[in-house]
């Protein structure tokens, strides 16, 4: 995506924070902790990112980080969904 | 076939950014939370799986090694876990997608200088900055907050010399940093400092965070790491990240606003070091020895709860650190067996981080339509026989309501003391986090029922079930 405006990449933040705004103020005080490390796993999508740094095909600094990014973000995503869906799995209506 | 490759990897990160947006509105009932779990976690796979794909990845070895280590991690954990640790889980899960962030704006900022900037290089520079600042930030307050929260660090309010002098200064020299770098982007030592006083940084803005304030702090650093991954997806020019972490960002901005709101206090006020540091006036008439409490034992208690029709139940984090909540769980069933009603009411602060109560109750098989919220329920208290607290304090001190002098005026309280009796599960007179006393503690409708949480209630269930007998 080289060469993409800088602008128009505001522009993408800007209308998704909207959005989370909306849905976010519908979730019920019950679901907050669920919801925070469930959002905490999307967070992890930074996966994206340390993939590509870890795959650049050499041994240096860059790769050496990528390789650690990979890690973390990975213990945030996996850790992040499991652990909202063992508690999810709680919530019983009576 | 590399042009067709790039469409496919776009459309499915555009599929991947519509299944996060669907997946958290899912999450707005807990019907149908489990399944909007899921699908953003399916995203997510599909993310992970197509960016394998982009070009620019050329050995599998660090990324396969990667992946393995960093799921077998995050599996143990979730398993592992506590409910009643939580809070410090989330903490700690934030902290790794803001290193990651960090680290991934590091590493672009080192491959891109070996292949030399380009002359319209700024945006990419100011993108880095802000990634690192972020995400470095992100990391060491999580740490931190992590460590509070497991009791590693003190949970004590704790601050250095001067300072707000020194964080203001602080952030002053990482902007500078920032900017230097950017204006001369061959000399790394810029942005490696940029790390290194955004790691302090971190550590600076969380230490002064009290125990009770930790549910603020954890919004907002849950909303950090939204941002870090935003910054890095400015980086990597990539929109699916950017979305991703507006949402998150936006999650954790809404939720630490609901916290400061439950506590009548501004978030600067929460961040700049709690309660410790608002000039205490109210304490003006706390001299105990005048006052009497009540208390009552086990057997006289049961006598209590077995002659109430309306009972409520109001759990604070005493119930978490004492591990209670199966024994309150009990205490429902045997209640409900009696005819009585029984049902929760939860402040929003109760606990160490948003919803803490709830999947505490929610794991010890409380059905999640007997909690209610604060603003739902609070107007009932004067129709319920017997209100139940425990381990609560603050969060149901009158002082709120009828003290323009005390330190938590304003603050909303639950309204346990509109009820015609209010037994109070504690283990001893302390004050609670605010430092102060509990008018509640004193007033003729209260009786003290003295004993760990889990300890007493157990007792109670068993003398309850005896008398049923």
């Amino acid at each position: 995506m080289e060469g993409t405006s800088l602008l128009m990449l505001i522009y993408v933040f800007v209308l998704a924070a909207f959005v989370g705004v909306e849905l976010i103020n519908k979730v019920p005080p019950t679901l907050h902790t669920p919801l925070m490390s469930g959002s905490n796993a999307i967070s992890g999508i930074t996966i994206i990112g340390s993939l590509i740094a870890a795959g650049i095909g050499e041994t240096n600094a860059s790769s050496i980080m990528g390789f650690v990014a990979v890690v973390f973000a990975m213990i945030n995503v996996v850790g992040g969904y499991l652990v909202t869906d063992r508690m999810l799995r709680m919530f019983k209506k009576k | 076939m590399e042009n067709f490759k790039e469409i496919l990897i776009n459309i499915t990160y555009l599929v991947a950014s519509f299944l996060f947006i669907f997946g958290i509105k899912r999450m707005s009932s807990p019907a149908t939370a489990k399944n909007g779990n899921l699908i953003s976690g399916i995203g997510m796979l599909l993310a992970i799986v197509v960016t394998l794909m982009d070009r620019h990845i050329i050995s599998y070895e660090l990324i396969i090694a990667g992946l393995v280590i960093g799921s077998a991690i995050g599996a143990v954990l979730a398993y592992k876990v506590q409910m009643t640790a939580m809070p410090q889980m989330v903490g700690l899960l934030n902290g790794f997608g803001g290193g990651a962030s960090a680290l991934v704006g590091m590493a672009e900022y080192y491959h891109v200088s070996l292949l030399g900037f380009p002359d319209d290089g700024g945006k990419f520079l100011v993108s880095v900055g802000l990634s690192l600042l972020i995400g470095a930030v992100t990391f060491t307050g999580s740490l931190i907050a992590f460590g509070k929260l497991q009791g590693i660090v003190t949970g004590k309010v704790v601050k250095i010399p001067g300072q707000n002098v020194v964080v203001i200064l602080l952030i002053l020299a990482i902007f500078t940093l920032i900017g230097l770098g950017i204006s001369q982007p061959d000399n790394m030592l810029f942005f490696e400092l940029v790390v290194g006083l955004s790691l302090l940084l971190g550590v600076l803005l969380v230490m002064p965070i009290g125990g009770a304030d930790m549910p603020v702090a954890i919004s907002l650093l849950n909303s950090y790491s939204g941002i870090a991954g935003s910054a890095t997806g400015f980086v990597i020019d990539n929109n699916m990240l950017i979305i991703a972490g507006a949402l998150v960002g936006a999650s954790g901005i809404i939720l630490t606003n609901i916290m400061c709101k439950a506590m009548n206090r501004s978030i600067m006020n929460v961040l700049l070091g709690g309660w410790a540091n608002v000039a205490d006036t109210g304490a003006g008439d706390s001299s105990a020895a005048d006052k009497v409490v009540k208390s009552v034992d086990t057997e006289e208690a049961a006598m209590l709860f077995s002659g109430a029709s309306k009972v409520m139940i109001v759990p604070g984090y005493g119930m978490a650190v004492s591990q209670a909540q199966h024994a309150v769980k009990e205490l429902m069933n045997v209640l409900e067996k009696n005819g009585t009603d029984v049902r929760f009411a939860i402040h929003p602060v109760a606990g160490r981080m948003p919803g803490h109560m709830n999947i505490l109750l929610a794991e010890s098989n409380v059905p999640y339509d007997k909690l209610f919220p604060l603003d739902e329920i609070n107007d009932d208290f004067k129709n319920v026989d017997i209100s139940l607290v425990i381990g609560a304090n603050d969060v149901v001190n009158p002082a709120a309501r009828n003290n323009p002098q005390s330190t938590i005026y304003g603050m909303p309280i639950l309204n346990v003391d509109y009820s015609k009796t209010v037994i109070v599960v504690k283990r001893s007179m302390n004050a609670g986090y605010a430092g102060i006393e509990n008018d509640l503690f004193y007033m003729d409708n209260t009786l003290m029922y003295f004993g760990d949480a889990k300890d007493a209630i157990s007792k109670l269930v068993n003398e309850l079930k005896a008398m049923n007998s």
